[in-house]
């Protein structure tokens, strides 16, 4: 394998291991925030009991983000030079603000927020909680402006073949960026709730009837019944704004060789580069055209459109394409039904989660992840739907690559590997310990009459 | 942004500065905190609580400064910093791993089951011993114009050790100031060995860059150059002995001055950072790149310094809070 290719790869790995813990910090330090405040209002120590749990979750998640990110902002210059070389003019800012206005202001009040509680006065903690969840998503918004902008770039010229920036206005606000940031910021939502039910579904399993334990299960699925929704909806939307930029994507996600109308929506194909068609295509007739253009006869392009007169395809290789994109919409699709049929049996005559079948429950613990695979999976669409392009119509993925010998290149990728395998374990079975911990009552049950307070409340709730 | 001069000519001075000032401030911060780590197989388990909880409120934060530092050079210098970053492939790979390494052992090593405690404790020994060293080793081949003979290796293999002996001298400190008992005396005991390390680290850039280049060479040795930058040296050596007493006094029954080694250090890292950077100052790739040359487009960088300019007394308004928070004795990591 070449340096190109073996580059890819790692650079695939690196931002598919880092963009799992920022996906759940995202979210987790506004979930966060919600049990402190909630706890603030009631004085219910259920709420205090659940902001305990989830911060050890959420202090290991951001160290796992933090140390991956680190690698990221190496990546560029030790496998992309040229990408700076050519667009650092523009990336150069935007990543020097995500540095500036979120990194420094999450790292810091990290650290009161995790360890300062008895430290500083209690707004304060608060405080820190807010800055903390504020800051995350600042990175977020400042990296997805980069990442967006590498898809539909605007408001620069080239001059000599580097990129100048003209407006900065457009380049922040480029056409993608509210959709793919709406859409990561919901994805990262759903990431989190469903890890809070399927974690708080398999500790009630295993017994914990806690009042910590009710809240978080509660917290979790009904977050995800009211973010699906929304998700399913700006996935939509984001499908027709990429559609307008960037149709060679689409077609490779629908799977849609031809330029035609009456394009059947393909809920399972083997597509074939070679022949330039789809075998074993199961689909569901004019459904795509009536997503896409809202009518049957509405005309999709088709991948047989960026071949040129030579023979060079200009569009992404289109069965990675293609399938991840299934997995992701059938995981969100996974995701409506069980939080919805969830919410229902708690409503159900108000039973709370006493109401919750058992096989539902069981379900939600593997589910635990879901939103990581419908993530990457979507990341995966986007990213590989770039291809041949890296900075889309300025600068291909194949000029950026450094010239670093291949064995250095496969090298280096064979230890990340390792340690990403290692890590992803570690964490994991941690999740896991920690919620068997909590179970056996590593959580502050009544620790002497003084909170006598919340015996009451653990009776209460019992 | 004409109001200064001709911005191609002070733009890459400040962001050159600015990228100085943010390594300088990454060295000091997670240099103690590299150090604690490399120090760990010396204490008792104990003590290594201890030891952790002396710096965690700080590390994550700590580290922000390299990205800082690595996305300046990236922003501002985009030429140099794919030639450095390439030509350091894989020394860079090595830090990052360590770098991995000890960040997760930090959260592991309370998280995980109990039997698995030795364990991270081990990975974030060897997570920080690999960060000190290829942090070491950069530093070497970086002096030495970035070659790769086997004398750059050499001498880039002994900078690496001397970094390292170097960050747990300054970790050393910083637990003397954060410690006591029985852990603040052993502490004293590394901080005298290590300032030795240190010493001859130093020692050694300062005989080895001049004979290397000898543009180095002419901007040391020449008159009256020679004769302003004499402080330099003559302040550290003064440092050093400082050091030593304070050292042997130390500790004080009453904990007074247990700050001062670690201040003394500080001072020390940055007498010698100038140096390094007067040396190499106009270059940003030894000897090929000029900070001129390499520097980005005057509206990009401009667009940058605002922010800096607003955003960055602000980190460090609430940097200070922190450490004020967490002033004082080291005491049990908790999260209530
Ligand atoms: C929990 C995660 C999750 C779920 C349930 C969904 N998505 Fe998604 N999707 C993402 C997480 C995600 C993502 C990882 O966040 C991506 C990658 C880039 C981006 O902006 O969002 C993405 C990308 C992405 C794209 C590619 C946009 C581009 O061209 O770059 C489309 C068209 C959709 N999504 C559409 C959908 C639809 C129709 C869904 C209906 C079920 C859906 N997504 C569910
Ligand atoms: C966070 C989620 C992301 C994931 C999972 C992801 C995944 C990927 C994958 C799999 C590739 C390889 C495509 C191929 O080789 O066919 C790729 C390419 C790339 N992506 Fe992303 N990406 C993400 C976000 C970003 C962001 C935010 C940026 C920039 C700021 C970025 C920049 C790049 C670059 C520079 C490449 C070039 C390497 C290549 O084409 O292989 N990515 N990404
Ligand atoms: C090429 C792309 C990327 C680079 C260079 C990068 C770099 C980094 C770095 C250096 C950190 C550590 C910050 C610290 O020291 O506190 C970090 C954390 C973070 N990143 Fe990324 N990142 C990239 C992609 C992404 C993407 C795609 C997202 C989200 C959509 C994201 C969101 C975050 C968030 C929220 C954090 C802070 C929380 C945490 O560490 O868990 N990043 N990133």
């Amino acid at each position: 394998m070449d340096t190109l290719i073996l580059s890819r790869i790692q650079f695939g790995a690196n931002i598919s291991f880092h963009i799992l813990f920022p996906t759940i910090t995202i979210a987790l330090g506004w979930v966060l925030l919600f049990f402190k405040l909630r706890f603030n209002a009631t004085g219910d120590t259920k709420w205090m009991d659940a902001y305990r749990f989830w911060v050890k979750v959420f202090a290991l998640s951001f160290a796992m983000g933090v140390v991956s990110g680190i690698t990221m902002s190496f990546q560029f210059g030790t496998n992309w030079p040229g990408f700076m070389e050519t667009v650092g003019n523009i990336a150069g800012p935007l990543l020097a603000y995500e540095v500036l206005t979120a990194f420094f202001l999450e790292a810091v009040f990290l650290g009161i927020m995790l360890f300062g509680f008895s430290r500083v006065p209690g707004w304060l903690h608060t405080l820190s909680t807010f800055l903390v969840a504020f800051g995350t998503t600042m990175s977020a918004f400042w990296i997805l402006v980069l990442n967006s902008w590498m898809h539909t770039p605007v408001g620069f010229e080239m001059r000599d073949g580097v990129a100048f920036a003209t407006d900065w206005w457009a380049i922040i606000f480029n056409p993608s960026m509210p959709y793919r940031l709406a859409h990561m910021l919901l994805a990262s939502g759903l990431t989190v709730a469903f890890l809070v039910a399927g974690l708080s579904a398999f500790r009630w399993l295993v017994g914990d009837r806690s009042g910590g334990v009710r809240a978080t299960m509660k917290t979790g699925l009904y977050l995800g019944a009211l973010l699906i929704p929304l998700q399913i909806f700006m996935g939509d939307m984001h499908g027709l704004n990429t559609l307008e930029h960037q149709p060679q994507k689409v077609a490779a996600m629908e799977g849609n060789w031809e330029t035609r109308s009456n394009v059947p929506l393909l809920l399972f194909a083997i597509p074939d580069e070679e022949a330039r068609e789809n075998r074993h295509e199961i689909g569901i007739p004019n459904l795509a055209s009536i997503i896409l253009k809202h009518k049957a006869e509405g005309v999709v392009p088709g991948l047989n459109e960026f071949v040129t007169e030579e023979g060079e395809v200009m569009h992404p290789p289109v069965a990675p394409v293609f399938w991840s994109f299934r997995i992701m919409v059938g995981t969100g699709m996974a995701m409506l039904l069980l939080s919805w049929f969830g919410a229902v049996m708690m409503l159900r005559r108000k039973r709370g989660v006493e109401g919750l079948p058992k096989p539902l429950l069981w379900v939600l613990v593997p589910m635990s992840f879901s939103g990581w695979v419908a993530t990457l999976a979507g990341w995966y669409t986007t990213e590989i739907g770039r291809q041949p392009w890296l900075v889309q119509g300025v600068l291909t993925t194949e000029m950026a690559v450094a010239d670093v010998p291949a064995p250095f290149v496969g090298t280096t990728l064979t230890a990340y590997l390792l340690i990403y395998v290692l890590l992803l374990t570690a964490y994991i079975s941690v999740l896991f310990y920690l919620a068997r911990k909590a179970v056996d009552g590593d959580l502050p049950k009544p620790r002497a009459p003084l909170s006598g307070q919340s015996i009451t409340h653990q009776v209460a709730a019992e | 942004m004409e109001l200064f001069g001709d911005p191609a000519q002070w733009l890459p001075l400040v962001f050159a500065g600015l990228m100085g000032l943010s390594i300088l401030i990454y060295v000091v911060l997670d240099g103690f905190d590299l150090g604690v780590g490399v120090l760990f197989p010396f204490a008792t388990d104990a003590e290594k609580d201890n030891m952790v909880a002396s710096i965690g409120p700080f590390w994550d934060a700590n580290e922000t400064w390299l990205v800082l530092a690595i996305g300046l050079l990236l922003v501002a210098f985009p030429a140099a910093h794919g030639a450095i970053l390439t030509a350091l492939y894989l020394p860079v790979a090595i830090m990052l791993i360590g770098l991995i390494l000890r960040g997760v052992a930090f959260e592991f090593r309370v998280k995980a089951p109990t039997p698995h405690k030795k364990s991270w404790d081990l990975a974030f020994w060897i997570g920080s011993l690999m960060t000190a060293l290829s942090q070491g080793y950069m530093l070497g081949i970086y002096i030495m114009g970035l070659e790769n003979t086997l004398w750059t290796f050499v001498f880039a293999g002994v900078t690496a050790v001397f970094l390292t002996v170097g960050y747990s001298f300054i970790g050393a400190c910083w637990l003397i100031l954060k410690t006591e008992n029985d852990l603040q005396k052993k502490a004293v005991e590394w901080a005298k060995g290590g300032i030795w390390g240190l010493v001859l680290g130093l020692g050694a850039i300062s005989i080895a860059s001049p004979l290397v280049s000898p543009r180095i060479f002419d901007k040391w040795f020449s008159f009256p150059e020679f004769l302003l930058l004499l402080p330099l040296p003559l302040m550290s050596g003064a440092l050093v002995v400082l050091i030593w007493l304070g050292l042997r006094a130390l500790p004080t029954k009453d904990d007074s001055w247990a700050w001062f080694p670690f201040v003394a250090a500080i001072a020390l890292f940055i007498l010698a950072f100038f140096g390094l950077a007067y040396s190499f100052y106009p270059y940003v790739v030894p000897e090929k790149l000029t900070i001129y040359e390499a520097a980005s487009a005057p509206e990009s960088l401009f667009i940058i310094l605002v922010g800096t300019c607003f955003v960055l007394p602000m980190i460090l308004g609430y940097t200070a809070l922190a450490y004020t928070v967490f002033r004082g004795k080291a005491t049990e990591l908790r999260y209530d």
